[in-house]
């Protein structure tokens, strides 16, 4: 009995030696020197992981950011949407560096095609994917530019930021966006636009990305830009481009005056967060338009049934 | 006019559905089932329901309070594992063991992973083993078969299966020459048709290879996988038989008793568990014969079909992985008739 | 009975419901207003040589493809260009199209309007691929490939066969079968002049079994002479996907990712071996075509012979007007055709019929779960595992993707008929396929 218990011991004492050996020689050999600042400057990260500063990860991102300013002594474009200017100052000030304050941005749906405003003509039936939808046709508004509210952005937000709107089959960015662009890709029509968050949260945007000409534009929404360029004749600030019978305000030029939102003949630009004017009606984050019409129901009801699909 | 409808093509279906296989497979065990009946009396009936109504109990009490996603008890699946549980018990096992055997069938190996089509295992080889493991006296005593209208002989006489017959007397030393023809040994015809002791689905090889080839005419299982653990389990017990007679069971014995056919039949080709294609099925069968014999033959239990099968269905997700179907373009110029 | 040839992997056989196999093919009257969709073909979209209000002839060219992979526009009638503006084609969304206000049908100068057979005098092959080209043939099978370019055969390749498509293994249609039967002469002509064209001394023709009477009609003009042969393949649909197609005739596999030409066959279908005729022996360009308008509540469901452009509600009317309870309209036959969202789309060079499907037929059932059945492996006519591919294609793992082979699915919808759990299989399949495209060109 005795010898089973010391030939145990001695067995595995030797192999606790020539393991540690081993461990040793390996970890020498392949021993990585970082620096010390890439775990400093994780640690201040948000470690969402989300790509939003355009690198795979925080850990990704944080050896940018210290290559960086090993090398230019800059941090140049790098920032972190999510963190924000907080968190780029303590990144900078880790690192020995200043950083230039970027104005904090959000995620903007630009299309108001609500069931309302672009009723159903067809009746989608297929998975709840805006990219397949995409490839297969316009839209069930007939609309090709519009919104096909599937929800591909609402599935590529890991935030929690963006919702489908069931009233009017749009979705909806919330104040956790931390504009980290993820939305922005997944649309496969580019409706998304990461715009200034504005000062108290106040914005004016086109909410339309229709190119065609007004009639046809008009034809499949009431909503539509139509390219009528009031708005661009209205505005004092030089902030309103008209391309491709529409229009687009410049966040950076406009001063959010709201003339442009008063001569618009469609309702298509849209201010958000404004204290409400006494004729017009009343613009709010949570209800971007008057609520849809009777087709609302029918227009959610496939989505939600093709929940289970392909696991 | 009412909306037009948008979707890729097809734009035609088949109209098969879940449900419609899932009952054609319950269609297939009605001659196991008869036969049990005829073998076993109202004793089959009362296990299989008991097993049947406790698994779609088991179903719809997680889907509802656990899960709480959409109800699915009427696609028929709880249904097909409800009767392949019973099919692998004794007929005279108590029903509260039939009832916790079919929570476990259902609850763990079935809904933890997601519920249809995501479990690993076979759900009802999972119930039986559970219930072999935790109650192995119930499990293991066999009513003697009792055609119906048979003479009535006292109740509950039991006596142990072919197979167990076997191994016990070779292990204590007999012949299996003399095992074979003791006077337990049902005879050659009785195995083939069912009269011996056995679980209630498994006794008549007929009745399920008339089920298994329904099945296979409406395409429900591929021919190939049961033949490949029959005929794998044929070879390699002939080939032990044909060393020494003396101790190994002639090939044939082993095919017609004990769960074999049944787990070739119905419990293998269970579409969840199975290898997706041919080439991966007829892999998948031979290690089920392999094992099967092998736990057969030195094991000590003296039937290994559940835990062969259960085996196998942990290799699956590799045997897809290595075993793809023959892809198009493969047989690159090959000489042709020009 | 002698067996049929066919292709060997996996394969469906849907209800085949040719409604109107007995209809004579039928000319459709001209309409008002003609709208030709610039892109009616694979490739880059011809540019417009004509502009608003100019008169043309029929025959007349009006968009030249100018790119390698391009085919010409021709007018389909007389008449004066009303504008050249955004319309919604089968595509489902609105592209750059021609409006042609129709005034009358006569023939531009130099083209044979008479229906007399010319046998004699083929051109040379220079000659005859600068016709095909001129006349802006595509392939009337359904993917609209131009067939000049087709016509190219690589330098180191050789062509030793051509193979001409006549199987139309797409339930409901049956233009090409009315074609065979009712144009025998001029596609066994127009099969010669393309033999001529890629210098091969054998054809096949390969068509299903459920046409008969086609099979007896073509093998009554084929001979040892011509070295033109009628072979009849088992109904098995995808029959008529082009690598099925050699498999079945040859016994010849098309490598993965390579074209027909690498086994030493060009494909073409029966409607352009039609087409290729009238323009080489009567110069004719490719105006008109002949489209099958079919469904089962249809009054009358009918072949007809139609000029491109013409919305597919006249169509439909002629076919005697939409049933009620229509549900979708299918640009194509139900297993490869596009859901249309309205008729006022214009018929283009590939399509090759309108089926209007029944309200109840046109939703699909609430996909179940995947109970890893493997009847989609089973059908697979390319060997694919199109659960895995679905499931791969809705993660986006492209890569992943690539080397399970999706690019070599050619969207037969094989998978999708036959799962009992009634999965979106091929919707994401073709997203992937899209996806792993775009990452492959941009990896190159």
């Amino acid at each position: 009995m005795n010898d089973i218990l010391l030939f145990t011991l001695l067995t595995l004492c030797l192999l606790a030696i020539v393991l540690a050996v081993v461990l040793y020689f390996v970890a020498q050999k392949f021993k990585v020197i970082e620096d010390p600042k890439i775990d400093l400057v994780e640690d201040v990260l948000p470690k969402a992981n989300c790509g939003g500063c355009g690198f795979p990860g925080c850990r990704n991102f944080a050896e940018v950011t210290v290559k960086a300013a090993n090398e230019n002594n800059s941090l140049g474009d790098l920032n972190c949407p999510v963190g924000g200017n907080e968190v780029m100052k303590q990144v900078a000030s880790i690192l020995g560096l200043e950083v230039q304050e970027k104005d904090p941005l959000i995620a903007v749906v630009r299309c108001n095609g609500s069931f309302a405003h672009s009723p159903a003509k067809v009746r989608f039936d297929g998975p709840a994917s805006c990219a397949f939808a995409h490839q297969l046709f316009a839209g069930e508004g007939g609309c090709q530019y519009g919104c096909l509210g599937l929800g591909d952005c609402v599935a590529s937000c890991i935030f929690d930021a963006i919702h489908m709107d069931a009233t009017t089959g749009l979705p909806v960015v919330n104040d956790l966006c931390t504009a980290c662009g993820a939305c922005v890709k997944a649309c496969p029509r580019g409706i998304i636009e990461l715009r200034s968050k504005g000062k108290k949260d106040r914005r004016i945007f086109v909410s339309c990305i229709n190119k065609e000409k007004g009639g046809p534009a008009k034809k499949n929404c009431e909503a539509a830009c139509i390219g009528c360029s009031k708005c661009q004749q209205v505005c004092p600030h030089d902030a309103i481009v008209m391309a491709n019978n529409l229009a687009y305000i410049d966040f950076v030029k406009c001063k959010l005056c709201r003339k442009c939102v008063e001569v618009c003949p469609t309702d298509a630009i849209h201010e958000i967060n404004f204290p409400p004017r006494k004729p017009k009606l009343e613009y709010t984050e949570t209800n971007t338009q008057p609520p849809g019409g009777h087709d609302r129901l029918e227009k959610v009801q496939p989505v939600q049934n093709k929940t289970v699909d392909i696991e | 006019m009412n909306k037009l409808v948008i979707s890729g093509s097809p734009h035609i279906h088949d109209h098969d559905s879940v449900s419609k296989i899932m009952y054609t497979v319950v269609l297939a065990m009605i001659p196991a089932m008869l036969a049990s009946f005829w073998f076993f009396g109202f004793d089959s009936l009362r296990v299989m329901l008991v097993a049947v109504i406790s698994a779609l109990l088991m179903e719809w009490a997680t889907q509802k309070f656990l899960l709480k996603g959409p109800l699915t008890i009427n696609d028929g699946s709880a249904v097909v594992s409800g009767i392949l549980l019973a099919f692998n018990l004794p007929a005279g096992i108590p029903s509260w063991m039939v009832v916790a055997g079919a929570f476990v069938m259902i609850g763990v190996a079935k809904m933890t992973f997601g519920g249809l089509g995501k479990n690993p295992f076979n759900p009802a080889l999972v119930g039986r083993v559970f219930m072999l493991i935790s109650f192995p006296v119930e499990m293991t005593k066999w009513p003697v078969p009792r055609p119906l209208f048979a003479t009535r002989l006292a109740d509950a006489i039991t006596g142990p299966t072919a197979l167990g017959l076997f191994k016990e007397g070779v292990d204590a030393g007999q012949s299996a020459q003399t095992m074979l023809h003791a006077s337990q040994m049902p005879t050659e015809i009785a195995r083939f048709f069912g009269e011996m002791g056995g679980s209630l689905g498994e006794v008549s090889a007929i009745a399920i290879l008339l089920g298994g080839a329904y099945m296979v005419y409406k395409k429900v299982i591929d021919w190939q996988l049961p033949l490949s653990i029959l005929l794998t389990a044929f070879l390699f017990s002939g080939l032990f038989y044909l060393i020494n007679p003396a101790v190994y069971a002639p090939p044939m014995f082993h095919l017609l008793t004990g769960g074999l056919i049944l787990g070739a039949v119905f419990m293998a080709t269970d579409m969840v568990t199975s290898p997706m294609t041919i080439k991966g099925k007829v892999v998948f069968g031979v290690g089920i014969g392999l094992l099967t014999v092998t736990i057969r033959l030195w094991g000590s239990y003296p039937e290994g079909i559940s835990f062969a099968i259960l085996i196998m269905n942990a290799f699956t997700p590799l045997i897809n992985k290595a075993f793809k179907p023959k892809r198009f373009g493969s047989d690159v110029l090959k000489t042709a008739k020009i | 009975m002698m067996k049929l040839a066919t292709f060997r992997i996996g394969g469906v056989h849907p209800p085949e419901n040719k409604l109107s196999a007995n209809e004579p093919i039928i000319r459709l009257p001209l309409p008002k207003q003609l709208v030709i969709p610039l892109s009616q073909n694979l490739g880059a979209a011809p540019k417009p040589v004509v502009k608003k209000g100019d008169e043309v002839k029929k025959g007349q060219l009006i968009a030249r493809g100018e790119a390698f992979i391009s085919a010409n526009l021709h007018a389909p009638a007389s008449g004066k260009i009303a504008k050249i503006d955004d319309a919604v084609d089968s595509s489902g969304y609105r592209r750059m199209a021609i409006f042609l206000d129709v005034t009358d049908d006569e023939w531009m100068e130099g083209i044979d309007s008479t229906d007399e057979l010319i046998h004699q005098n083929l051109p040379s092959s220079e000659v005859i691929r600068e016709r095909i080209k001129e006349a802006g043939i595509v392939g009337m099978g359904g993917a609209a490939f131009p067939t000049h370019v087709k016509m190219m055969i690589p330098e180191e390749k050789k062509a030793e066969v051509l193979l001409i498509n006549g199987v139309e293994c797409e339930p409901y249609l049956t233009s090409d079968h009315r074609l065979m039967l009712e144009k025998t002469q001029e596609i066994i002509l127009g099969i010669r002049i393309l033999m001529k064209a890629i210098d091969v001394k054998r054809a096949l023709i390969g068509v299903e079994n459920n046409k008969p009477d086609a099979i007896n009609r073509l093998q009554q003009f084929c001979n040892a002479d011509n070295g033109i042969e009628v072979h009849a393949l088992k109904v098995k649909y995808p029959q008529g996907g082009e690598k099925q197609l050699i498999k079945a005739l040859l016994g010849r596999e098309v490598p993965s990712g390579k074209l027909p030409i690498e086994v030493g066959c060009v494909v073409s279908n029966v409607g352009t071996a039609f087409a290729v005729y009238e323009a080489v022996q009567k110069n004719r360009p490719l105006i008109e075509r002949v489209v099958t308008v079919t469904g089962k509540k249809l009054t009358k469901p009918s072949n007809f012979l139609v000029r491109i452009g013409t919305p597919m509600s006249a169509l439909i009317e002629a076919a005697g007007g939409m049933p009620v309870d229509t549900g979708k309209i299918v640009n194509g036959g139900p297993m490869m055709g596009k859901a249309l969202p309205t008729t006022d789309i214009p018929i283009t060079k590939g399509s090759s019929g309108v089926l209007l499907v029944d309200q109840s037929e046109s939703r699909r059932s609430t996909p179940n779960t995947c109970i890893r059945c493997a009847r989609c492996v089973t059908v697979c006519p390319m060997g694919l595992e199109p659960y895995l591919l679905a499931r791969i294609s809705k993660l986006s793992l492209v890569e992943r993707a690539e080397k399970e082979r999706i690019m070599d699915c050619i969207e037969c919808g094989s998978c999708q008929y036959t799962c009992p759990s009634a999965l979106p299989l091929l919707d994401y399949i073709r997203l992937g396929k899209q996806r792993t495209a775009s990452y492959l060109r941009n990896r190159k």
